[in-house]
């Protein structure tokens, strides 16, 4: 056994700029996922609790199909159906392309989680809430904003921030749809270096910088935000 | 002149509605009765039917309630009170008949439907305040959502409603930190914030401990005494006495009597009414 290259880091110092420029990657494609997939996952869990049928069906088929369907699949077909057969192109520079095909698979994907989350917490707000706010005259769309939601919200704080681990962590995978990001970066170094444990050390401890903090957001986050009943 | 003063009555400052109130007795009651006459049908309920499933939970229901007129529901328990109360500004949709406020029918779901419960002001037996909002927030959102009234000018109202519930210094509290009493209030504070024609309480203090009845009772015998129109469904005889024109004894989905507070009580008219006091008197 070799214990100089089990213990090796040099190949981590030796690409420290590389390592930033991909983790800023993975960070920059996670908060612009972060956004659009609360805009979606929102969006999605009004159609599920509205009174027209038709958008109820419509926002359980697409929570189904998501949240079923394996994420390289979806980003998969972003990348080679959207772009490459239905020559779907949001800008002409490859990078720029790449990384908002890459967004758009992961938060369809990650907005289906925050839909199932979203309509948990609707279930924990007692139904006199929404009577109350009915009976002061806000139609259904202003109780959705302004009473039902921001209690559906505070109630699945925690829950949420999994939600967003996960979704940092899944950020991996968009490797196959061709953004270039931390993994795609560990990939190169292994196919360089050989796959040494000290790359595999660095990079888990990369995500973790990420992902830890993130937890301890949204476990402040929740317990700041929640609702004394 | 009376309709005026009707109509206006939630702006009087505090000190002009105490005015009112310390002198409301059995006199302040029958003049009221006087203006009653003269008000004019508000709320109209013709042959309303409602069903839950199979079950029957309103029959033929016809009740007119005049503008400034108090009107008290009574029954046993599963007798229909909450529904009855809960149709009159939709809440529960009606199989048949006709519901109208102040002329107008009760539209289907929509926008119409919002403006017009924003006339309409509900209290209810559980408060429903507004979990994630002070009480401040609770009683302006209403005007500023729905009346699209200025924030300032709400909050200024806000407070001297608040004020006059005597709650004013629990403004920028969470709900959850205010008694079962301190809570009612609030709820009928934003109901009142809204200037709501007539205002419908579903039983409002049953789910008070015993010594926060009277903080909320004292509370809509003020606000009949200054004439608002009111439906409530409830079992304290002593509010119905002091404040009621008319009480309605509803069974099995029927309005099996109407009557005045004080035939009511010592005289009934039907069986089903004499059996149910004898039952609620005797404990
Ligand atoms: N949402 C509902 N679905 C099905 N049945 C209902 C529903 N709400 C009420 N009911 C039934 O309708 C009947 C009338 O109920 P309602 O709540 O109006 O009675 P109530 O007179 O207010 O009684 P209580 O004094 O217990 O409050 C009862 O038999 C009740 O079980
Ligand atoms: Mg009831």
């Amino acid at each position: 056994m070799n214990w100089d290259v089990l213990l090796d880091f040099s190949p981590l110092a030796d690409n420290g700029d590389k390592l930033l420029t991909a983790f800023w990657a993975t960070i920059r494609i996670s908060l612009t996922v972060a956004v659009l997939s609360l805009l979606i996952g929102t969006l999605i869990t009004a159609m599920r609790v509205s009174p027209i049928r038709v958008l109820r069906i419509a926002g359980g088929f697409y929570v189904n199909t998501l949240r079923n369907t394996p994420l390289t699949l979806v980003l998969l077909f972003c990348s080679l159906g959207l772009s490459d057969t239905l020559k779907f192109k949001i800008s002409g520079t490859s990078t720029v392309n790449f990384f908002w095909l890459a967004v758009i698979g992961m938060s369809f994907y990650t907005a289906a989680f925050i839909a199932e989350s979203l309509r948990a917490g609707i279930n924990t707000v007692p139904m006199g809430q929404a009577e109350a706010a009915r009976a002061i005259g806000l139609t259904f769309t202003q109780s959705l904003r302004m009473v039902i939601m921001p209690q559906a919200f505070r109630a699945v704080v925690a829950p949420l921030g999994s939600v967003m681990i996960a979704m940092i962590k899944n950020t991996t995978v968009v490797l196959v749809a061709s953004y270039y990001e931390a993994a795609s970066l560990m990939k190169d170094m292994f196919e360089q270096y050989g796959a040494t444990l000290p790359i595999f050390i660095g990079f888990a401890v990369g995500f973790m910088c990420l992902t830890l903090p993130t937890g301890f957001f949204f476990g402040w986050l929740a317990k700041r935000m929640q609702v004394a009943r | 002149m009376h309709r005026d003063r009707i109509g206006t009555s939630p702006l009087l400052p505090p000190q002009a509605f105490d005015v009112r109130f310390t002198h409301m007795t059995e006199s302040g009651k029958e003049a009221r009765e006087a203006e009653v006459s003269g008000g004019g049908p508000l709320v109209v309920l013709e042959n309303v039917n409602k069903y839950y499933g199979e079950l029957h939970v309103l029959k033929d229901i016809d009740l007119t309630i005049h503008r400034g007129e108090v009107v008290v529901v009574i029954g046993p328990s599963g007798g229909g009170k909450s529904t009855l109360c809960r149709t009159i500004n939709r809440l529960e949709p009606i199989d048949g008949g006709t519901i109208r406020i102040d002329g107008k029918a009760l539209p289907e779901e929509g926008k119409a439907l919002a403006q017009l419960r924003a006339d309409v002001g509900m209290v209810f037996q559980s408060f429903n305040l507004f979990a994630h909002k002070t009480i401040l927030q609770n009683v302006t959102l209403g005007p500023i959502k729905v009346r699209k009234t200025d924030k300032t000018e709400a909050e200024q109202r806000a407070m001297e409603l608040l004020e006059r519930v005597g709650i004013a210094s629990q403004a920028e509290k969470y709900p959850a930190q205010l008694s079962g009493g301190q809570q009612q209030r609030a709820a009928i504070a934003r109901a009142l914030a809204m200037r709501p024609k007539v205002m419908l309480f579903d039983e409002p203090t049953s789910a008070l401990d015993p010594e926060m009845v009277k903080e909320v009772l004292d509370v809509m015998i003020n606000l009949a005494a200054e004439g608002m129109t009111m439906v409530v469904v409830t079992h304290e005889m002593g509010f119905a006495r002091a404040s009621a024109n008319k009480v309605v004894f509803m069974a099995d989905g029927q309005i099996v009597e109407e009557n005045t507070p004080g035939e009511f009580f010592t005289n009934a008219r039907s069986d089903r009414a004499k059996d149910f006091l004898s039952k609620i008197l005797t404990h």
